[in-house]
């Protein structure tokens, strides 16, 4: 096991500064209304930094920096965009470590979840944009002899994002990559629960990135993401997080007739097919792993794995086995190599877990493991934990149907085939699932009838480049992860060219 | 928990309230409603910030066909009501359950009025009785918003 020490203590990797302002244009600049508010760490619930309270004239701010960077920045060559996010990566790359426990002390998550997962996904994220701008072409028609149709990816200009607490650094990678490969210059907003790790990475790369091209303004969604979110001066708007809110930013939209990208969670179904208990080998293993995974970076996940469904067949085996694995998750220090689960997020996010865990048990929901928040010790004991929990219940209980965000997982038993599909589609939601079965007809009929974008089979919680990821239903629109992204941050603009010589002979 | 329910009366009166508001949030939505005027809520679903309500001044979230009114919250120097707003669907899975609007510390909360306060509105929730559910679904299956516009 390996300790790392807490950000800003002796032999720690990394330590944060005292206040971070906005960044804008290349340079810090301070909050207009000159505020600041202060971010805990949900380790230990204590403050150890502030960050400028943003508003409406520091949005304009950085709108301004964004729109006097774009034309430029939208007319170089996509091998000097791609050298940039090759840049950005190497240089994350060999700060890796202290990337992960910057993020695992904003967030809360385990440092093994960072090491392993956040920081090398964003790092191959930017790379992997890299490459896909490199490849990308535009196309010609050839609609006759004289005649030519030519279409060209232009960069949309100035796009905002909104980025959730979640994954801080790897959700605006997912953001960024795309927007600054296709050419276009960025504002964005970070969580305000998490807005300090993106810094600690700024402080590593803003040395490679050109004025303007990205600015920063920290605040509250009311304060600061509202006035991005509304301006007439985005062309568009990717969002992260829940309906009402994804509603909103729509809603915005729609007054300024720009494009939106949203992805908006879930309550994700993973399937458990009898066959999974035929032996117990490496893939039940795997299976029950896959099962456990409910509790990666603490259920706040919009693909959580936050409904299990398993075969009637070998129901109360397969669950048992995943009761006893489920209880070998350890909790502990966040900055502890050997920790599996780590802090929530917030306080109220801590709340929110605790008050689905009172209406589960008031529905009749039977905890079979956890349940309660749980009680660290040290400089641990304000921070926000709460023990891994398995609920077992039916399909229309409240925790079966909201996203709890929390490690929480409900489960109910299938029968058969057709009723595994119905109880998995029967949500409002539709981002993830998980189909886990040793029969290849299985998995391919199960993930075709799931409504959902993404459909791991005899896998979850893998998110490589190159494989898209977004929702069906109310989970949300368009595509993050994979090149086709490009396309919600560019614009076609299309040439039809004559090479005729001869008049129409209409006028 | 110290919550104060709408008015409504027993058997033969008006429906149960299905929300209620404890004296907490009510001290907080007289606070917001000095400093925005008019609030509503909706209360959110899915990701991150969600299953959460959501505090907006009136006029800011545009609810529409796809929206149900689920109560309407009278709170003692607050000047309009403040009405709590769902999408339909997402109130169809919770209709057998009574909600009561509290108040945490906290921090982020989408675009939600009460974020820069350091606090958080939280839904905490309570079955329905039988009475209550057979008195609610007889009368009022939820209005929709088609059914029931905010006055201007």
């Amino acid at each position: 096991m390996t300790r790392y020490a807490n950000p800003g203590t002796e032999g720690a990797l990394m330590g944060y500064r005292a206040r971070y302002d906005h960044w804008i244009g290349g340079a810090y600049v301070p909050p207009a209304r000159g505020r600041y508010f202060e971010n805990p760490s949900p380790v230990t619930g204590k403050p150890f930094t502030e960050v400028a309270r943003g508003t409406a004239e520091d949005v304009e701010a950085a709108l301004d920096a964004a729109h006097a960077a774009a034309p430029a920045w939208g007319r170089t060559p996509p091998a000097e965009r791609a050298l940039l996010l090759h840049r950005i990566a190497d240089r994350m790359e060999e700060h890796l470590t202290e990337l992960a426990v910057a993020e695992t002390w904003d967030n809360g998550k385990p440092v093994r979840e960072t090491l392993a997962a956040d920081i090398p996904l964003a790092i191959d994220h930017f790379r992997y944009f890299a490459g896909a701008i490199r490849a990308q072409e535009g196309s010609l028609a050839e609609l006759d002899d004289d005649t030519v149709a030519y279409h060209f990816h232009e960069p949309l200009g100035v796009v905002g994002q909104i980025i959730p607490w979640n994954f801080p650094i790897l959700m605006a990678t997912w953001k960024l990559a795309p927007a600054l490969a296709a050419g276009n210059a960025v504002v964005l907003k970070p969580a305000e629960q998490t807005p300090a790790s993106i810094h600690h990475w700024l402080s590593l790369v803003a040395d490679l990135i050109p004025p303007g091209v990205l600015n920063i303004v920290n605040g509250f969604g009311v304060e600061a993401g509202k006035p991005l979110a509304s301006s007439p001066r985005v062309a568009k708007v990717a969002f992260t997080g829940e309906t009402t809110t994804g509603r909103l930013i729509m809603q915005y939209a729609s007054e300024n007739l720009i494009p939106v990208t949203l992805e908006l969670g879930g309550k994700s179904p993973n399937l458990f097919f009898d066959d999974i208990s035929a032996a117990h080998d490496d893939f039940y293993d795997k299976a029950l792993e896959g099962f456990t995974l409910f509790a990666l970076n603490q259920g706040e996940v919009c693909t959580c794995p936050s409904r299990a469904l398993i075969g009637s067949g070998h129901y109360r085996e397969f669950l048992d086995a995943a009761v006893e694995r489920t209880g070998r998750i350890a909790q502990g220090h966040p900055l502890d190599t050997d920790t599996m689960i780590g802090a929530q997020a917030s306080n109220d996010q801590l709340e929110k877990i605790l008050s689905y865990l009172d209406i589960g048990r008031q529905e009749g929901a039977k905890v079979l493991i956890g349940g309660e928040r749980a009680r660290l010790d040290g400089e641990l004991a304000d921070g926000y934990y709460v023990l891994p929990t398995i609920l077992e219940g039916h399909n229309a209980m409240r925790v079966f149907q909201e996203e709890i965000f929390g490690p929480v997982v409900a489960v109910t038993s299938f029968d058969g085939f057709d009723d595994a599909v119905k109880i998995a589609n029967d949500t409002l939601y539709g981002l993830g699932a998980g189909v886990w079965t040793r029969d290849g007809a299985t998995a391919y009929r199960a993930g075709r009838a799931i409504q959902a974008g993404r459909v791991w089979t005899n896998c979850y919680h893998a998110y490589p480049a190159h494989a898209a990821f977004g929702g069906y239903k109310q989970s949300g629109i368009g595509r993050e992860n994979h090149k086709m992204m490009l396309d919600h941050y560019q614009q076609t603009k299309n040439l039809l060219v004559s090479y005729a010589p001869k008049a129409l002979g209409l006028f | 928990m110290d919550a104060k329910d709408e008015p409504g009366g027993g058997h033969g009166g008006p429906p149960p309230a299905r929300v209620a508001v404890t004296p907490a949030a009510a001290e907080l939505l007289r606070r917001l409603g000095l400093a925005h005027g008019a609030l509503m809520f909706h209360q959110s679903g899915g990701c991150c910030d969600g299953s959460a309500p959501m505090c907006f001044p009136v006029g800011e979230f545009r609810t529409g066909a796809s929206d149900v009114l689920v109560g309407t919250l009278e709170i003692p120097g607050v000047p309009r009501p403040v009405e709590f707003w769902m999408a339909a669907a997402q109130f169809e899975r919770w209709r057998h359950t009574h909600l009561t609007v509290d108040v945490v510390p906290g921090r982020g909360s989408g675009f939600s009025l009460e974020a820069p306060e350091g606090v958080r509105f939280l839904i905490r929730s309570r079955l329905l009785d039988d009475d209550e559910l057979r008195r609610l679904d007889g009368a009022d299956p939820g209005r929709r918003a088609d059914q029931h516009r905010p006055a201007p």
